[in-house]
């Protein structure tokens, strides 16, 4: 194939422990450490092998998002893609929009393959992918595990609740990665250089036919209830003892 | 009256306890709750017409639907819908795979993971991994299309006789860009992760597969399930569809033993619902400690067969 979309969110790290704001409006973004999300970077690793491979020649990023978001798209140029868009859009955006956004994407590019994560780890919606290749008219596997090309088509393995499946799909198509496809490489300080020259061109959401208003209202984000503080004991009798009063054993 | 479409989750003839619990969902949102099964064989539809609080189930047979193909289901599903006010499926592989592409056909924003029904039109949902809790509101007089968070409902009882009506396969186009080629589940006699009342996770601290067969013994003791963490699925001590966690299986067991699991967040967010947390970790400063409910620092190695003998 000729080219491969791989969609990249910039989301708040996996490692950050969540606070809520005391308004209730969100959670803390500000001086908190932003990465692309790990799904994501799943899915620019296996698009990249799957160039290597000489089974494709260009590999393009895209996300929506705020214009930081450059900095996420600069980390996948140096893993190795050739080429980035961003579309500028502040605020939160619902997957339909986004998938609506990336769509027209789609359709200037025609990739062959798009990759992108089974989800975003902020809004935890796992939604784009699917919403996306339902609006291109083209097949999905979502939750990879395995993915071979094989010319017009790609044989994918996916882990969903009662084990591994396996999909055959026509290209082109829409694969969602789940985290155990591949280990992403490390970045190199001369590939980070190297990045720095490659192109980026950066659109307005507002250039776009998309529209971004949501039906979906968000009331506030409270952090979870917590739970009870619990006891430590100190060996089996005493666990034993402590699942009896609960009446958890018999 | 709101009328609420639920789409049926079914795994080798049988009807999931997920479908259940999604109509339970329904139920707090109007009492006109209708289940739709798409299947090859309509055995598994008069399966469902026995839950709790359904008034129809319809049940539309053809091969087309011999395996799960979302891409297959998505057009039928929305076809039926017209008549719907609200789509609800469950929050499984199934449901996350299917639910967007009716999304994308009716154009309305979907809400994944829904946990509580605070009025009929404002939900709340879990985001980052459970650390926080978004609460949300659907315009009026837009459709609404959910998934369920089945770790947050129980399942309804099994004393309904629901009106079974055979409805006709609309006229639909049926792709044929996506073909099934095989599933490999591993078939166990323990209870399923989501319905036991009981389960035993093990980490990487439980170091490999052949480890695995103590938590297996001390299982079988309790007639519990057996869950892992992520590691242990990575290192291959056990299959995938044993994940607890974000990524893997949100579960609320009224009991729940964390054996060689440090306690990642993306860990805790499977297990936040479970009555119970028990941790062993021969590490006393594991973060796995501040969230259990009872704690014990012990070698898991010397843990499980004491409390395995002490259960003769
Ligand atoms: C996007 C994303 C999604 C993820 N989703 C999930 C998910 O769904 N589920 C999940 O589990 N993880 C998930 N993870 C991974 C998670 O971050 C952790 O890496 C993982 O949970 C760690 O597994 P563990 O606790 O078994 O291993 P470790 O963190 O290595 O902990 C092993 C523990 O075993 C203890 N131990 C070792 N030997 C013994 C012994 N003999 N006796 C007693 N204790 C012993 C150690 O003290 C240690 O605490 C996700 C990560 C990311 C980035
Ligand atoms: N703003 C965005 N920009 C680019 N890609 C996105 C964006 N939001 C979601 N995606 C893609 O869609 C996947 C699923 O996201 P979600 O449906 O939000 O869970 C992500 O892993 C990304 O690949």
């Amino acid at each position: 194939m000729e080219k491969i979309l791989v969609c990249i969110k910039r989301v708040i790290d996996y490692n950050v422990k969540i606070r809520v704001k005391p308004d209730e409006s969100g959670v803390v973004t500000e001086g908190v450490k932003m990465s692309i999300n790990p799904f994501d970077e799943i899915a620019l690793e296996e698009a990249l092998r799957i160039k290597e491979n000489g089974d494709a020649v260009e590999v393009v990023i895209v996300s929506i998002g705020p214009d930081d978001s450059q900095q996420q798209l600069r980390t996948g140029l140096a893993m190795g893609a050739d080429r980035a868009i961003l579309i500028k859009h502040d605020g939160e955006i619902e997957p339909l929009t986004v998938a609506k956004a990336l769509s027209e994407i789609v359709e200037d590019e025609n990739p062959g393959l798009i990759m992108m994560g089974k989800q975003a780890i902020d809004d935890d919606s796992s939604q784009t992918g699917q919403i996306l290749a339902q609006l291109c008219d083209i097949p999905q596997a979502t939750f990879a595990s395995k993915v071979s090309i094989q010319e017009e088509k790609a044989t994918v393995v996916r882990e969903i609740d009662q084990g591994l499946e396996t999909l055959e799909i026509d290209l082109p198509a829409i694969i969602t990665t789940d985290l155990r496809l591949n280990e992403p490489r490390y970045v190199k300080l001369p590939d980070i250089m190297k990045a720095k020259k490659k192109v980026l061109d950066v659109i307005e959401s507002g250039e776009l036919k998309t529209d971004f208003s949501s039906s979906i209202e968000v009331i506030n984000v409270t952090p979870p209830p917590p739970r009870e503080s619990g006891v430590m004991v100190n060996d089996v009798e005493e666990l034993v003892v402590a699942l009896k009063e609960k009446g958890l054993l018999s | 009256m709101t009328k609420i479409l639920v789409i049926a989750e079914h795994f080798d003839g049988e009807i999931l306890s997920a479908t259940s619990k999604t109509v339970n969902c329904a139920s707090q949102i109007s009492e006109s709750i209708d289940i739709l099964v798409l299947g090859d064989d309509s055995a598994v539809a008069s399966q469902a017409t026995t839950i709790d609080a359904v008034s129809n189930v319809l049940s539309i047979s053809n091969e087309a639907f011999g395996y799960p193909v979302s891409s297959i289901m998505a057009p039928v599903v929305a076809e039926i819908s017209s008549e719907y006010d609200y789509i609800l499926l469950p929050s499984s592989t199934f449901g996350k795979d299917l639910a967007p592409r009716i999304s994308a056909i009716l154009d309305v924003n979907q809400v994944t993971d829904i946990m509580s029904v605070e009025e009929p039109r404002i939900f709340k949902r879990p985001i980052y991994a459970g650390n926080a809790i978004q609460t949300i509101k659907i315009a009026e007089g837009k459709k609404v299309l959910g998934t369920v968070r089945t770790a947050s409902f129980k399942e309804l009882g099994n004393s309904n006789s629901a009106n079974l009506i055979e409805t006709e396969m609309p006229s639909v186009n049926i792709p044929s860009h996506t073909r099934f080629i095989k599933i490999e589940s591993e078939k166990t006699e323990r209870p399923d992760l989501q319905v036991a009342s009981i389960v035993i996770s093990g980490g990487r601290g439980v170091g490999s597969a052949e480890n695995f067969e103590l938590l297996y013994q001390l299982a079988d003791k309790l007639g519990a399930s057996v869950g892992a963490s992520r590691a242990a699925v990575d290192a291959g001590f056990v299959p995938n569809d044993m994940q607890v966690g974000q990524t893997g299986k949100i579960i609320a067991p009224d009991l729940y033993f964390a054996i060689g699991i440090s306690g990642a967040i993306q860990h805790i967010a499977g297990i936040k619902d479970a009555g119970t947390i028990v941790a062993v970790n021969k590490d006393a400063d594991a973060p796995i400690f501040e969230i259990a409910d009872i704690g014990i620092v012990a070698d898991l190695f010397e843990f499980i067969p004491q409390l395995t003998s002490k259960l003769d």
